[in-house]
């Protein structure tokens, strides 16, 4: 564990193959879920139809990423399943509930015949939207500052994710969901309202740097491996080009929000951003799966089991990234906010 | 252990599991059934042209996608509650469990909502091959994430084709033993059936009340009370059959639920009787004011009038799963059933007679009948589920060795989070369900993607008007 020693086996595989599946799902449900927290700054129900409809024929699938993730879980890493979920047991059950609300808002919100009740589905968006995200953050903060283990089980009380930290992970995946929700309205709308979404997106970009660097400077901080890892000789020769490739893009996604046109740019650059994160955050883990005791060795299910998924996800998931793919593209281009509502 | 109002965590996460499961599990036994449905009826438009079924197609499709919602939300719970609340069975059966359930999702969850998004709004976009195609995959998807949850849940029921390891953990040795277990084609069978009865029930439920509100000449609501009614009569025997073999394979397998779905708590070694009703009495081990019809439960569940059947007597009564709920839930189940039989025969004699459409008791019949697979699929779950108890992993891993090591006040708020969250958002969702079903399929049926506002991106798409309306 001195260095990133880095030998691929089938546990190394399936931990990337885990690690495709939930940053996936962290940046497409991360901008419909971004969506629902920009929610209350647009008040005029014709803008509100008009992101909905931006989100409405692939939330579906952004959210299957959340099931692929739980469920692989489970299935590459079944101990560290077992101990990470009852651990974070009440942001866990806020997250599900959340994702109750805001998945039917989807739904129930075309089918209200009163304002009240359409008032009250676009509280739930709203909400859903916001508590999800918090939790993922939370969830995030507290696998990151560790969690008790004994044998094969949680030890620690019910509270124990609750920390400073977590609080902050958990803001700065809202601050992040909802830069990505303002990247993808860019791209998808246009006219007044897109000129309104490009400001948002400059204001939330700055936000969402900012928490990026709290949140590095507070991690070393966490577990004496994680500060070796990020502040010492040799490693920081392998560890310096991610925050030196962060402020690259920041300041890209700068150029790209200050100027016009070229719509997509952001939009990508911020996929770029979260892929960045993303990586730090596997840096800082690796080797473990639960810091700081159990490693993705120890959780991993055996070999037969490993294999025997490898073969199905070698196949199936080409194809899964094509068809979704397709589907996207068949939706693409920008939303034409005339196309009226009747 | 911890209590909360007498309820420890294990309880506690019992009836949270069962309460979320059961939920979750009324959508895809609704949505299984309409998504075939509905790719029958785009089917139908594409190759007759006749627009009463794109009328169709429209009206069932905007229940479809609310149905669907509830289902993809509800179930995502499910996903996550084997870890939150049964951690050690999970730490367990994971390493045989987890990769079915990992297929599930990248066979079916996937392919179901890749092509959910064009099949409800892309007809405009894809053309008319393609977004038969995308229902298609849709219908297609359901079918096989049922297969692949039954074969977990069978495997569960009838465990084989792993060792237990040094760990503790169930490893897999023959992986086509582990998914072909012994209680998994009738288990699929049976499940998937249901799934079928139950949305032709809720669309014979919905067509016989337009009838009675004086739709009758509605062209719409006659040809899926027609459908429904065929499919009601041939589905609802077929069905009874399957249940018995499914039933046949549980006395091999399961012989303690058996016991107790029919309440025998003596072995009776000269022909078992059939117990109609009665009042299971587990404490005295007695079945209380029982009606019986003697040595026919030996006829059904051996063939033969004189067959010894063993009792719970013969099990211990720590492994006995509890009996009043099994029996009861059994009879539910199987009382629904042959009511349903009687309403698939009742409408071949009105059809034959020509009265189909004019049959109000009938109509009546079919409007009661129509939430009634609902319950009978759940009855039957909690049956099978119950039944299995005091274990997860039959006679391997009991329930009280699975669950989660979390404090009763945490489960016990979680719980009544879900019960208030459930009814109320599930509540609704029904509500609107009732709306749309309230109004009968008119002529120029909307869509989802109408509905729904602009969908259509301006100048990206070629134009791809409709093939009947437009190429013609």
């Amino acid at each position: 564990m001195e260095n990133l020693g880095i030998s691929f086996d089938l546990t190394v595989v399936w931990a990337l193959i885990l690690a495709l599946a939930i940053y996936i799902y962290v940046v497409l449900d991360g901008f419909d879920l971004g969506l629902g927290i920009l929610y209350p700054l647009f008040r005029e129900k014709k803008e509100r139809d008009l992101m909905m409809n931006s989100v409405a024929p692939v939330w579906d699938g952004n959210e299957t990423w959340l099931v692929m993730g739980g469920g692989g879980l489970m299935a590459a890493f079944p101990l560290a399943y077992a101990i990470i979920l009852p651990a974070l047991y009440p942001p866990i059950i806020a997250m599900l509930l959340a994702l109750i609300f805001r998945g039917v808002a989807f739904e129930f919100r075309w089918r209200t015949e009163t304002r009240l009740s359409r008032k009250l589905w676009d509280g739930a968006f709203i909400g859903g939207s916001f508590i999800a995200s918090m939790a993922q953050g939370v969830i995030l903060g507290a696998l990151l500052q560790g969690i008790e283990v004994e044998g094969r089980a949680y030890a620690g009380g019910w509270w124990d994710w609750l920390t400073p930290f977590t609080i902050l992970t958990g803001l700065a995946v809202v601050a992040g969901y909802a830069f990505l929700g303002a990247c993808w309205l860019n791209l998808k709308l246009e006219g007044e309202i897109q000129h309104r979404v490009r400001n948002m997106a400059r204001i939330l970009g700055l936000v969402t740097v900012g928490f990026i660097v709290l949140v590095s400077l507070a991690t070393p901080f966490l577990i004496g491996i994680y500060w070796a890892k990020w502040f010492t000789f040799p490693q920081i020769i392998f560890t310096a080009p991610v925050p030196i490739a962060v402020a690259v893009i920041a300041i890209a996604l700068a150029r790209s929000l200050i100027g016009h046109g070229r719509d997509w740019l952001p939009f990508v650059l911020a996929l770029a951003l979260f892929g960045l994160c993303f990586l730090g955050l596997g840096i800082s883990i690796w080797p473990h799966i639960i810091p700081p005791s159990v490693t993705l060795w120890e959780a991993a299910a055996p070999e037969k089991s490993q294999w025997f998924m490898l073969v199905g996800a070698i196949v199936l998931i080409p194809m899964i990234l094509a068809y979704t793919g397709f589907a996207y593209w068949v939706f693409r281009g920008k939303l034409d906010p005339e196309q009226g509502y009747h | 252990m911890e209590h909360v109002l007498g309820f420890d965590a294990l309880l506690l996460a019992r009836i949270q599991f069962g309460f979320t499961v059961a939920f979750h599990f009324i959508f895809p036994a609704f949505t299984i059934g309409l998504a075939s449905y509905l790719a029958v009826l785009n089917a139908l438009w594409l190759k007759t042209g006749n627009e009463r079924f794109l009328r169709l197609f429209r009206y069932w499709i905007k229940i479809f996608a609310i149905t669907f919602a509830m289902g993809v939300v509800s179930g995502i719970v499910m996903s996550y509650q084997f870890g939150t609340n049964w951690s050690v069975f999970s730490d367990k059966a994971g390493p045989v469990i987890g990769p079915l359930m990992a297929y599930e999702v990248l066979t079916a969850f996937f392919l179901e909502a890749g092509f959910l998004g064009i099949m409800l709004f892309g007809r405009d976009r894809v053309g008319p091959g393609l977004h038969m195609f995308a229902c298609l995959m849709v219908a297609v998807g359901t079918a096989i994430s049922a297969t692949w949850i039954l074969s977990v849940n069978s495997w569960m029921q009838t465990p084989q084709g792993h060792i237990i390891g040094e760990n503790g953990q169930f490893l897999p040795e023959d992986w086509w033993a582990i998914i072909f277990n012994p209680s998994f084609p009738y288990r699929l069978a049976h499940a998937l059936t249901a799934a079928y009865l139950t949305t032709a029930l809720v669309v014979g439920g919905v067509a016989g009340w337009h009838y009675l509100r004086g739709h009758g000449h509605n062209r719409g609501v006659r040809i899926m009370f027609s459908m429904a009614m065929w499919m009601v009569a041939v589905v609802a025997p077929l069905q009874i059959f399957i249940g018995d073999q499914h039933g046949l394979n549980t006395l091999e397998h399961q012989p303690a639920k058996v016991m107790a779905m029919e309440g025998h708590f003596e072995s009776h070694p000269d022909g078992a009787p059939l117990i109609l009703f009665g009042i299971p009495d587990q404490d005295a081990q007695e079945m209380r004011y029982s009606i019986e019809i003697p040595k026919a439960s030996s006829l059904i569940l051996k063939h033969d009038l004189n067959a010894p059947l063993a009792g719970l007597d013969t099990i211990p009564r720590e492994n006995q799963p509890p009996v009043a709920v099994v029996f009861w839930s059994f009879r539910v189940m199987v009382a629904l059933g042959f009511a349903m039989l009687g309403l698939g025969v009742w409408s071949l004699i009105s059809r034959w007679r020509g009265i189909l459409h004019t049959d109000t008791w009938l109509h009546r019949a079919a409007l009661v009948m129509g939430p009634t697979g609902f319950i009978a699929v759940t009855a039957g779950w909690i049956t099978t589920e119950v039944g299995r108890q005091p274990f997860t992993v039959y006679n391997i891993l009991r329930t009280a060795d699975s669950v989660a090591p979390l404090d009763a006040p945490a489960v016990a708020t979680s719980l009544v989070a879900f019960i208030l969250v459930y009814f109320a958002v599930f509540g609704s969702g029904v509500y609107f369900l009732l709306r749309l079903m309230a109004h009968p399929p008119h002529q120029g049926e909307t869509g989802v993607e109408q509905e729904v506002g602009p969908m259509r991106a301006a100048g990206t798409v070629p134009g791809t008007a409709d093939p009947r309306t437009g190429a013609k």
